[in-house]
């Protein structure tokens, strides 16, 4: 019985921390619809939110729901610096140099944020003013709960919005063949800045939500976009479900491997399962194998 | 060329060359100084294995730093823990780096780009991890201090200057291997990987092989940097080896220039500087020195946006701009006329297909036709669009597997055999879309196509170019051999295109809309030229759009509609059957109705 709790209430963690690669992997998969390329500063999006919301909440002492709003308003305002300084200039080039560009993005933004907020993590409190329920001998943390229930809104809005606006409907079509959806008269420069700022704005949320488990901290975000990545592969590369299912599984697998062979490699089961996965099963779990065209 | 260095600049090389290091020798310098040659020295090392992998091959790599730490840590724990000799301490180093290498690469090459970042952060992020935990093994987070240096020829090593002169030698052999390379067949399949990886794999170049010796060399060069710099400070520890240290590697080799040993050298010297510089900033702007890795961030980005070739191709540009009349016409006495080998057993078909199948996903593209292309004829496949043309092209030049049926080329079923295999065996191919290696120059396009497996000339260089100068005689282009492809009008491309099957005597030659985008002069040139080819006895699989041309060309004409053929024979009987015209135009009934 007690091994059956202990794994549940590690179930639980692990999906809430799972829940957390879902999103930044969600905003991934976004951005390499739109421009086939990987973002390398998305984890640093989610590090950006949450020093947003340190210094909204903590350091002006807004209330919190302000501080958040203002957060996210924050984060869509550099979605678009993002875009046009770090993927504009380069959108004609191969995926190779726009990668690069991203990768310097993460650690300007990195080094920069050291330097302005110092190498200290900052706390953050809950959204919820309560530690959280125990049910059935498993506890349950309220920030966990607050991630799921944001987790499973965001998913299922971003389904209403790319599947039912008509908006979301021009993002599908400028992912799926530009030079088309420029022929329509889609404004396809645009189109590629709102996924940009979806983009961030996701990874921001993610960031708040995540700050009160893990601090919010300099690193936060890479390590985090690491495993978001990883989740997207073992998804499927390129594809929505993937990237949430696969963020999931990471979460409970790290989770898991964590409590019952070492703690110290927490971070290296990730990185493990993604091996396997590129090893056994590259196109990942809902991926199809896909060709280039001669 | 490539690497045609001129004299003065030679000399000039040398003499900075052998006078770098001496600096520290002879003159009196503090021994912070010393450090910071051995740093750069090192660094360097490790850099010039990005320009191999990167620059050369195109594939990115991350994890350097972990390489470089691979064989620092294998000089470290070798000499202090195991008392080892130091060089047997160093190749345990590079052996493991390498093995390492090849290891990652055999996983994720096959999978392009973007795993491969992936990988290689995740490589570069476990092996931090390994080194702060395993204490029993790597000592930990305090690192290793009293690595040993050696000795050469009984000449002691242990002082800094003398360590130092022979680090700057290995860097030296170093950066001369990585300048040839490009120039050596396997150079020229890096770069055509590099340049455009499906027409690489097609003309017969081994991509993934390539790409994992790319990497491998890659980790190995990594690995002597870090060994030498294991012995030059005498202390390491994991700090030395984090991710951070692989971007410093990245960013030196973008800003030197990828492409070039020695754009590499000059971009690790200036990533080594810079801190030093940043100390000498007035007050005001005394916090850039400590937010410099936040300056590496920006400086790539700008790289990338600005000066994607780095400092040393910028250099090179100004050069052919201002300094040099680039060399247009050469000379062409002397070249052997081309000579195909289309020998064969006359009796069967030289390709025959046999119900073959192609699907994706419920798209039935190709959906079970039948083929037989005789020895010395050329046989046209014709269609509407969407008809499965193009698509039964690519599963005869292996870029699909077929999903059903078989492939039998010259009585061997080829069905199962990559691109590259299928090149070796003698199948050849164009692309509708030109797909050339853009920045080299015609003729080593065609010596790519040369160096196919099984190519029945002699072995060596000189036999490659010999080869590639007569099929670009045959096109017509020899006199260009040397201009960069990219700069040539779309018309020669298609020829150079076309002399690179050739280079490799291809016994099948597959043809993918070789006149679209030609005009009328230089379509009547391209059938004089197919014509040629077809008195050569070459045997001959094309699609075009064009019925003239394919009327005036083909022997035998198959013609597909909805990935079924629908008609096949003569010319004049196959374009006068109702039933292509049907397929073309639509029945007189359907007219009709859309009426």
């Amino acid at each position: 019985m007690e091994f059956i709790t202990e794994n549940l209430q590690i179930l639980f963690t692990g999906l809430g921390l799972g829940s957390i690669y879902a999103l930044v992997a969600l905003g991934f998969v976004l951005i390499i619809r739109a421009t086939n390329v990987v973002n390398f500063a998305q984890g640093d999006f989610a590090m950006l939110g949450g020093y947003a919301m340190v210094l909204f909440f903590t350091g002006l002492g807004w209330p919190y729901w302000i501080a958040f709003i203002g957060a996210l308003l924050a984060m869509a305002v550099f979605g678009v610096l993002f875009n046009y300084g770090v993927y504009y200039p380069l959108r004609h080039r191969s995926f190779l140099p726009v990668l690069i560009s991203t990768l310097g993005a993460s650690i300007f933004l990195q080094n920069t944020v050291l330097y302005v907020a110092g190498p200290q993590p900052k706390p953050l409190d809950k959204l919820l003013n309560f530690d959280g329920i125990t049910l059935g001998g498993v506890f349950l943390d309220s920030q966990y709960i607050v991630i799921l229930v944001a987790t499973v809104a965001l998913v299922f809005f971003t389904f209403l919005f790319f599947e039912k606006t008509l908006l979301g409907k021009k993002l599908q079509a400028t992912s799926q063949d530009k030079d088309m959806a420029r022929l329509l008269g889609i404004p396809v420069a645009l189109m590629i800045a709102i996924t940009f700022i979806y983009s961030a704005v996701l990874g921001g949320i993610a960031g708040v939500l995540v700050g009160p488990i893990l601090f919010v901290s300099i690193g936060m975000g890479s390590i985090i976009a690491l495993k978001a990545f990883a989740a997207t592969i073992i998804g499927g590369f390129g594809d929505v479900k993937g990237a949430i299912v696969g963020g999931l599984l990471l979460g409970v697998i790290e989770s898991l491997a964590a409590q019952h062979i070492s703690v110290p490699y927490k971070d290296a089961y990730a990185f493990l399962a993604l091996f396997l996965f590129l090893l056994f099963r590259p196109q990942g779990i809902f991926g199809e194998k896909v060709s280039e065209k001669a | 060329m490539q690497n045609r260095i001129s004299l003065p600049a030679l000399i000039v090389l040398a003499i900075i060359a052998i006078a770098l290091p001496l600096i520290p020798y002879q003159l009196h310098v503090s021994t912070y100084v010393v450090q910071m040659f051995m740093q750069a020295v090192t660094y360097a090392i490790a850099v010039l294995g990005m320009v191999v992998v990167l620059g050369y091959t195109g594939q990115i790599n991350l994890a350097q730093a972990a390489f470089f730490g691979l064989g620092a840590y294998g000089v470290a724990l070798g000499t202090v823990g195991g008392g080892i000799n130091f060089w047997i301490s160093l190749m345990l180093g590079v052996g493991a780096a390498t093995v390492a290498g090849l290891a990652l690469g055999l996983t994720t090459l096959r999978l392009g780009g973007h795993y491969l970042a992936m990988i290689t952060i995740s490589f570069q992020q476990i092996f931090d991890l390994i080194l702060v935990n395993w204490v029993e093994f790597t000592r930990g987070p305090d690192g290793i201090a009293g690595i040993g240096r050696p000795s050469l020829f009984g000449w002691e090593l242990a002082d800094d200057k003398a360590y130092l002169v022979l680090c700057t030698a290995v860097l030296y052999a170093l950066v001369f291997a990585v300048w040839y390379l490009p120039s050596t067949r396997l150079g020229r399949a890096m770069r055509s990987v590099r340049e455009n990886e499906l027409a690489a794999e097609v003309v017969g170049v081994h991509t993934l092989r390539t790409k994992v010796i790319a990497f491998a060399l890659s980790a190995l060069l990594g690995a002597i940097g870090g060994a030498l710099y294991a012995g030059g400070f005498a202390y390491i520890s994991p700090d030395n080896f984090n991710f951070a240290r692989s971007i410093e590697f990245l960013t030196a080799t973008l800003l030197g220039g990828a492409q070039s040993p020695f754009g590499g050298v000059i971009g690790t010297v200036l990533i080594v500087q810079l801190p030093e510089w940043l100390k000498h900033l007035p007050e005001s702007l005394r916090f850039i020195k400590d937010v410099y890795l936040a300056v590496y961030g920006i400086g790539v980005i700008l790289i990338m946006v600005f000066l994607y070739e780095g400092i040393w191709g910028l250099v090179k540009n100004l050069r052919a701009k201002y300094f040099t009349t680039p060399q247009i016409t050469t000379d062409t006495r002397g070249v052997q006329p081309l000579v195909l080998d289309v020998q064969g057993d006359g009796s069967r078909p030289l390709l025959r297909l046999e119900n073959l199948q192609k699907h994706f996903g419920g798209l039935k593209a190709v959906d079970g036709i039948d083929i037989d292309v005789q020895r010395g004829t050329v046989h046209a496949l014709i269609g509407p669009n969407g008809s499965g043309k193009t698509t039964s092209l690519n599963v005869v030049s292996g870029i699909y597997r077929p999903t059903g049926g078989k492939v039998v080329l010259d009585g061997e079923d080829v069905s199962m055999l990559k691109p590259h295999q299928r090149a070796g065996r003698g199948v050849g191919r164009t692309f509708q879309n030109i797909r050339l290696f853009a920045s080299l120059s015609a003729l080593e396009n065609v010596m790519v196509g040369a160096q196919r497996d099984n190519n029945p000339i002699p072995k060596g260089d000189k036999a490659l170019r010999d080869r590639a100068m007569s099929a670009l005689q045959f096109v017509g282009m020899a006199d260009r051999a040397h201009v960069i492809v990219r700069n040539l009008p779309y018309g020669h491309q298609r020829l150079v295109e076309i002399a690179r099957v050739l280079a490799g005597h291809p016994k099948l030659l597959l043809l993918d809309e070789p006149a679209a985008g030609l005009n009328q002069t230089e379509k009547m040139e391209f059938v004089e030229l197919l014509k040629r080819l077809r008195g050569h006895g070459l045997t001959i699989f094309l699609i075009d759009h064009d019925m003239g041309l394919v009327e005036k060309v083909s022997d035998r004409i198959t013609v597909l509609n909805f990935g079924r053929k629908i008609a096949e024979g003569a010319p004049a009987e196959v374009l006068r059957n109702p039933d292509v015209i049907a397929a073309y135009l639509g029945t007189a009934g359907e007219a009709n109705a859309a009426a």
